[in-house]
Formats: structure tokens, sequence, C-alpha cells
């Protein structure tokens, strides 16, 4: 399958070729391919995509997948409305 | 290792000051970094570039810094988008004393060239529809304020800067600067040490501890300023509507998300960068109370990032009579990134011995010793 064609961020339309290209640049860190090409940054906060960059930084570096750092986890878990966190607000009052 | 002068922090002050110093000829630049490129207050901030200030400086910076901003692109022959999208600002005022405020202070952004303009409650529901007409009673517009990409606006420096010699060092800490009869010697890291005579203090969050590594007394403190964003949706709003009353700034990113801020009362000072679901509901609530139909926005991610606050709520721009060749960027009280040309700029004029473009004698650090500011900045959220 063309590397143009594969997916790794399905949020945000990152391609294998996006992410060898970045690397290829000298950003070899998730943190830092997330700030350029918002890997991660999409509704599944990195779910689907964490471990396909986790393993393709580990090939490129050729260092073992377990020394490559995954991204730093934020909330939420799942996205939820904001009028429904102001509804929440009130039953609390 | 030598090098000419020693930049630490690589957010965008650092980026930019490395850039313009390169720029005007300097060679054996070297910026050190403690982590990654944007990783501090930079790539935490609104993306928002503003120039409806209250004082005079904040004015005059800001407004010189979009005319960079406008030709960033080119001129640093940058490959990716750095995203400015001037769309405006749109301040909105909810008090009676708001509203006299906003009037004095689009005079003087006026008397300054800054297109800014004063609108009834009707023009500004023209410019946002979807505004609750009975949260603000008038609101100021400037169409050329707007958004900018923080990280791509970063690395478009950074690369320039590399493109130029300046050599950056990234995840290297530096933990001591040498300080011998006043005069600066060496500059030591995690994994090296350099010998300099000029260090630039462009630390962000950080910047009073790495004035304490060389004896400098710096009077600005970090605290946390929370920000979310939600799922991307189809463009509703251009401009970045903003509160100092109701404290909120909001803006939907060309990438179609919401992004939207408040500061917390009471913030503990510190370098704690957390989320809360404090911040969460505060936030929801005033965002679904000023622009109503953003209630139907997911949120996706919270964040937190340090506002480096100066005792009047501007930058510190400036060198040292206590000690030769240090020279300071910090003290933006979270506005460092929309200033960083001028930031970039003033400092490499400074650091060259030349004749800075705009008289900065209120931004020196000296200002603080006999209290001897007069402006503060009220329009801060």
């Amino acid at each position: 399958m063309s590397k143009k064609d594969t997916i790794i961020c399905r949020c945000e339309d990152v391609t294998l070729e996006d992410v060898e290209a970045i690397m290829n640049e000298g950003y070899t860190s998730f943190e830092e391919i997330k700030r350029i090409l918002r890997v991660g940054m999409g509704p599944c906060q990195g779910n689907t995509c964490g471990q396909l960059l986790q393993r393709e930084i580990s090939k490129f570096l050729k260092v073992p997948l377990n020394e490559v750092e995954t991204h730093k986890v934020r909330p939420l878990i799942t996205g939820v409305k904001l009028k429904s966190i102001v509804e929440a607000t009130k039953d609390e009052s | 290792m030598k090098a000419k002068i020693v930049i630490i922090g690589a957010g965008i002050s650092g980026a930019g000051i490395a850039y313009n110093l390169a720029n005007k000829g300097m060679k054996d630049i070297v910026v050190f970094d403690a982590s990654y490129l944007t990783s501090g207050a930079t790539g935490r901030c609104g993306a928002g570039i503003r120039q409806q200030w209250s004082s005079k400086m904040n004015c005059i910076l800001a407004k010189k810094s979009v005319d960079f901003f406008e030709t960033a692109q080119e001129v640093l022959e940058y490959p990716r988008s750095v995203e400015f999208k001037q769309e405006g600002y749109l301040i909105v005022a909810t008090t009676k004393e708001e509203d006299l405020q906003f009037t004095e202070n689009v005079k003087l952004q006026q008397s300054l060239g800054i297109p800014a303009r004063k609108c009834t409650k009707e023009e500004a529901l023209e410019i946002v529809p979807h505004l609750n007409k009975d949260a603000f009673i008038s609101a100021t517009f400037c169409p050329t304020d707007g958004h900018l990409n923080p990280f791509t606006m970063t690395e478009a420096y950074y690369l320039a800067a590399k493109r130029m010699g300046v050599k950056f060092f990234f995840n290297e800490e530096v933990t001591e600067i040498v300080v011998n009869n006043n005069k600066i010697e060496k500059v030591i890291t995690n994994k090296r040490t350099v010998e300099t005579a000029m260090v630039v203090n462009a630390a962000g969050g950080h910047s009073k501890e790495v004035g304490d590594m060389a004896g400098i007394d710096i009077p600005v403190y970090s605290e946390n300023h929370e920000i979310l964003v939600t799922e991307p949706v189809e463009k509703i709003q251009g401009p970045m509507v903003i509160s100092f009353s109701l404290n909120i700034y909001c803006q939907q990113v060309p990438h179609g998300s919401f992004i939207m801020g408040r500061s917390t009362a009471d913030q503990v000072r510190g370098h704690d960068v957390g989320s809360t679901h404090e911040f969460l509901d505060e936030m929801a609530k005033t965002a679904v109370h000023i622009l109503p139909p953003l209630g139907d926005l997911r949120v996706v991610r919270q964040w937190g990032g340090s506002y480096n606050n100066s005792p009047d709520r501007q930058p510190i721009i400036s060198d040292c009579s206590e000690l030769p060749g240090f020279y300071l960027a910090c003290g933006f009280s979270g506005h460092g990134f929309m200033f960083a040309p001028m930031t970039g700029l003033l400092l490499s004029e400074m650091i060259m011995g030349e004749k800075t473009s705009i008289d900065i004698k209120e931004l020196h650090i000296d200002r603080f010793k006999n209290s001897d500011f007069t402006t503060y900045e009220r329009n801060v959220v």
C-alpha cells in the first residue's frame, strides 16, 4: 500500500508519508510531530494514532518501542458538549 | 565550546531574538532549551494577535509586530503556513466603566495608527451574529487583529535562524551562569560548558529562576492559565471575541476548532500547568453565556500554560545595569507571542549597540526599583 494512502491519524488526515517526511526534517518525538502535523490533536485524543506513530518513530530511530515516549494524555477522555458541562454544574449546586 | 551569546529559551521570544541577531550579522549564537521546540508558554498560548491595548507602549509593540507578521511568511522563507488570519478582535464591554475605558482606549489606539473603532451593540452583532445580545452593551473592533499559529510561527523563526548559522540545543537545561567580577564568564548546562560574555534570558515561565542564576532579581512570577479546544466545525466566527469583565477570550482557528481561555481568580503562583475541572465548569458557563451556539460544540482537550507576570503587566525588554552582558526578555504577562517581532528587533538592536527603533526606557527592569512605573496594562484576560 502506498505511504500516501496509509493513514496514521484519521482525525487529522495525517499519512505515513507526512510522518516520514517530518521525521526526515529532524522531528522525532511525538510532541514535536503533533505540534506541526496535528497528529493526536483530534477527537480521539491520540488513541488511534498514538501507538502507530510510536512504532514509526521506533523504526525510524532504530530504538526499542518501549523507549519511545508516548504523547501527553490530557483531559477530557471523550468529547463533551459545552452545554452539557453547564447543565452538570447546575445539578451540583 | 565558545559562543558570542547564549540565549536561554527557544520559545517565540528566544527564537525571534536569535533570528534578529543573526540577521544583523552576529556569529556564534547558541540557543538552549530545556525541552523541545514550543514546549513552553508559546506552544500553550491562545494563538491570538491583538493591537487593542490600554497602554501606549503595548499598542506600539503590538502594531509594529503585526506589521512584521504580515510579511513573516515571505521574509522568513517559511515552507509551511504561519496561518496569519486577520479577521479582527471584537472586545465587548459589559459595564459603563468598561464602555468609558474602551472609548479612551480607541482614541489612544487610533492616534497610533491602529484601525480600531468603537461599535454599538447592533454593529457588534453584525460582526459576530451569534453573540448573546443581552450579555454586553458595546464593543470595540480592530479588523487587523487576528490569529497566528504559535507552532509554525516559532518554527519559521527557528528555521530561518538555523539557516543563518544559529546553533540550537534542545532538551538541554542551563543549570548555572558563572559570573566573576561582575562579568559573565560561562553558561553551564546539564551537557556542556560554554564560554560566553553575553546571555539573553528568554526563559518564559522560568525567567525568574534564570535571573537568580546570574544574581539578578527579576520581579516576575509565573501562574497557570488554562485553556481548552473544541472539535473542529465549519467556519461560523471570524474574529476573536474577548471580554475582560466576563473573563473570556474565544476564537475559531483556521483549522475549525474553537480555542478559549480565562484566568483563574487567586491562582497559586508557580510552575504548575495542569488542568482542572473548575476551569472547565467556569469556561463552559462563560462561553455559553456570551456565545450561546457554542454550547453544541464538544470539548476535545484542555491544557495549561504559564503567564510570566510583571508588576505592571508590560514586558521587560532590557539590559541590566548591575550585570553587563545580561539581557532580559521576560514578564510578558501572557502576551509574549504577539509581541515577539518587536522583542527580537529591540533586543538585537540593544545587544548590537544600535539605537533602538523606539524608545524603550519604560520597558527597562529598573522601572521597578523605585516603583517608577506609571502605566498599568488593564486589558489582560
